[in-house]
């Protein structure tokens, strides 16, 4: 059973009412993988998410995550929860808890926690350790949350915009810690905001708006990204030129032809994760 | 691997987790276990008048005071906390572990059982030095004395947390458990000698679990014959401990089938 991929769903509705939150979701994630869902507020990634988590129920449809079924109860579901960790929103809690406190403690709810010593470490905690928690950070709080959460050496982690908050180095270091996450054999899935952490992680992300999936695909292919025309600037006569191009390459031969060597200021762009995903949801046509 | 005894030993190492957690809130400390005490001063020091040969008010403020406390220490400190929990995502975070319900629940319950402890040992000490109560002599009245506060705590224990769904959210769950037990606390003879007050008061509060819980501690601590004196004429022993665990299985019912994690 180990062999299952670490997430499927397929035709997995959730209505509220008789609103749809979730019209009919399909999507495999392989073991292994880091998978971003994409998404504007209110478009099902949260009731997605917590539908995976076991945390809802939903109204139909098919869901297995590592083999089960999150909406078992019982000792079964306790077995299963060994083997995922959960990152959720901010959160407030423990605060008169110190940083070692609180993680030896959550590590005696799994069968094979890993060593508390060595989580600390690795989510950079270490000069706080015996910090409270309400007396961290922002950004250090939400490495208290990633501890607790792989603190049970989880297959599968969840890590629901876990960067929120974050100045541009802690969000780079922190990158680094799920990379190295992903290298000793977890599995994650992401929800967030930011486009270029998608683009710097993921290895496929999933689009998701008004409760169905738009389009899944590498970060890199995402809406025909690798195939959209690029765009070739340079400066001549003392202005910005622009065109765009199939191939850029040709023109940019061209270009350097009739420079004879060096383009002023040449900038080859092709449309950003975000423009892409922009446009997908609507929001930039 | 055994279930159960895993659950037991999340369950002991939750409840060291919450009094430590509880200690180092100093409100909450002043709050649960001091404020009886200053209670029991303020009362005992305006009150002097005897109330029956040999009984004086503070003494039997005293006894009500141990009863409260158990509804203190239960209820109104659970019925509080548990919304807060919900509100600063303790709950959830928590129901996405292996943990187990029951070791939250045996967590919390050793919590209300030693804060329990701290706050009667208070109050008899205190009561015995300043106001002249009565230790009890016989075994039989401690007998009786250990079954109500056992039983009294489990009762105060599961009706705090089948409370908790009540309050909106953490920040409003004060105002709305509060009032709950002060009024609980006049209505059953703690402030005032329950025989005292009209009769529709008195039946009021002989529907809830404080006033059997403050008749009892009242036979543990004042003397045999005061029972005369009480409504029914003698302290009603075999109903206060029907009473309790009436509301301790309905308390338990409602509590394992109503819990909330999360503010949906």
């Amino acid at each position: 059973m180990s062999q299952s991929p670490a997430i499927e769903i397929s035709g997995l509705v959730k209505n509220y009412g008789a609103k749809a939150a979730l019209a009919g979701i399909d999507l495999t994630v392989e073991r292994g993988e880091i998978f971003a869902l994409l998404g504007p507020n209110g478009a099902g990634k949260t009731t997605t998410v917590e539908i995976l988590e076991g945390y809802r129920k939903a109204s139909s449809g098919r869901v297995s995550v590592l083999g089960f079924d999150p909406a078992t109860k019982g000792s079964a579901a306790q077995k299963w929860r060994n083997q995922i960790g959960i990152v959720l929103q901010s959160t407030n809690d423990s605060a008169d808890l110190s940083v070692i406190e609180t993680i030896s403690h959550f590590a005696n709810y799994y069968e094979k926690p890993r060593d508390v010593q060595q989580v600390i470490d690795e989510v950079g905690l270490r000069e706080k350790v015996n910090a409270k928690a309400r007396e961290l950070s922002g950004g250090q709080r939400r490495r208290l949350d990633v501890a607790l959460g792989i603190i049970g050496s989880p297959q599968l982690l969840f890590l629901d915009e876990p960067t929120t908050g974050f100045d541009p180095e802690a969000r780079r270091s922190f990158w680094e810690l799920v990379r190295t996450l992903q290298s000793e054999g977890t599995t994650i899935l992401l929800t967030t905001h930011y486009l270029d952490e998608a683009q710097a992680l993921a290895d496929r992300v999933a689009v998701i708006n008004d409760g169905k999936i738009i389009e899944i695909a590498t970060p890199d292919t995402l809406g025909g990204r690798n195939n959209a025309p690029a765009k070739v600037l340079w400066l001549e006569n003392g202005s910005t030129q622009e065109l765009f191009s199939n191939n850029p390459t040709e023109e940019v031969m061209k270009l350097s032809k009739r420079f004879d060597g060096q383009i002023p200021e040449l900038q080859v762009l092709r449309p950003n994760l975000e423009e892409i995903y922009l446009r997908m949801i609507g929001e930039l046509k | 691997m055994n279930g159960l005894t895993e659950t037991l030993r999340i369950g002991l190492l939750r409840g060291g987790l919450e009094l430590k957690q509880f200690m180092r809130q100093r409100e909450s400390v002043v709050f649960t276990i001091f404020f009886p005490v200053i209670l029991l001063f303020i009362f005992g020091t305006v009150f002097k008048d005897t109330i029956a040969p040999g009984v004086t008010f503070s003494q039997y403020f005293v006894a009500g005071m141990i009863a409260s406390g158990l509804v203190n220490t239960g209820f109104q400190q659970l019925a509080i906390t548990i919304p807060m929990e919900r509100d600063f995502g303790t709950l959830k975070r928590l129901r996405g572990t292996p943990m187990s319900v029951a070791s939250y629940f045996i967590g919390k319950a050793l919590l209300v059982t030693i804060l329990m402890i701290l706050q009667t040992a208070l109050l008899l000490v205190f009561g015995t030095l300043m106001f002249g109560l009565n230790m009890p002599t016989n075994p039989s009245s401690w007998i009786t004395f250990t079954w109500l506060v056992i039983l009294g705590s489990a009762c105060s224990t599961v009706l705090g947390i089948a409370f908790s769904v009540v309050p909106k959210n953490g920040r409003g769950a004060s105002a709305v458990v509060s009032p709950i037990v002060i009024i609980l606390q006049f209505f059953s003879g703690v402030f005032f000698v329950f025989t005292s007050l009209p009769t529709w008061m008195q039946q009021f509060a002989a529907i809830f679990p404080l006033k059997w819980l403050t008749q009892g501690m009242r036979s543990v601590f004042l003397p045999a014959d005061f029972a005369t004196q009480e409504v029914a004429k003698n302290w009603e022993i075999g109903k206060t401990a029907l009473v309790l665990v009436i509301w301790l299985v309905l308390g338990l019912i409602f509590a394992v089938k109503k819990f909330k994690w999360s503010q949906e």
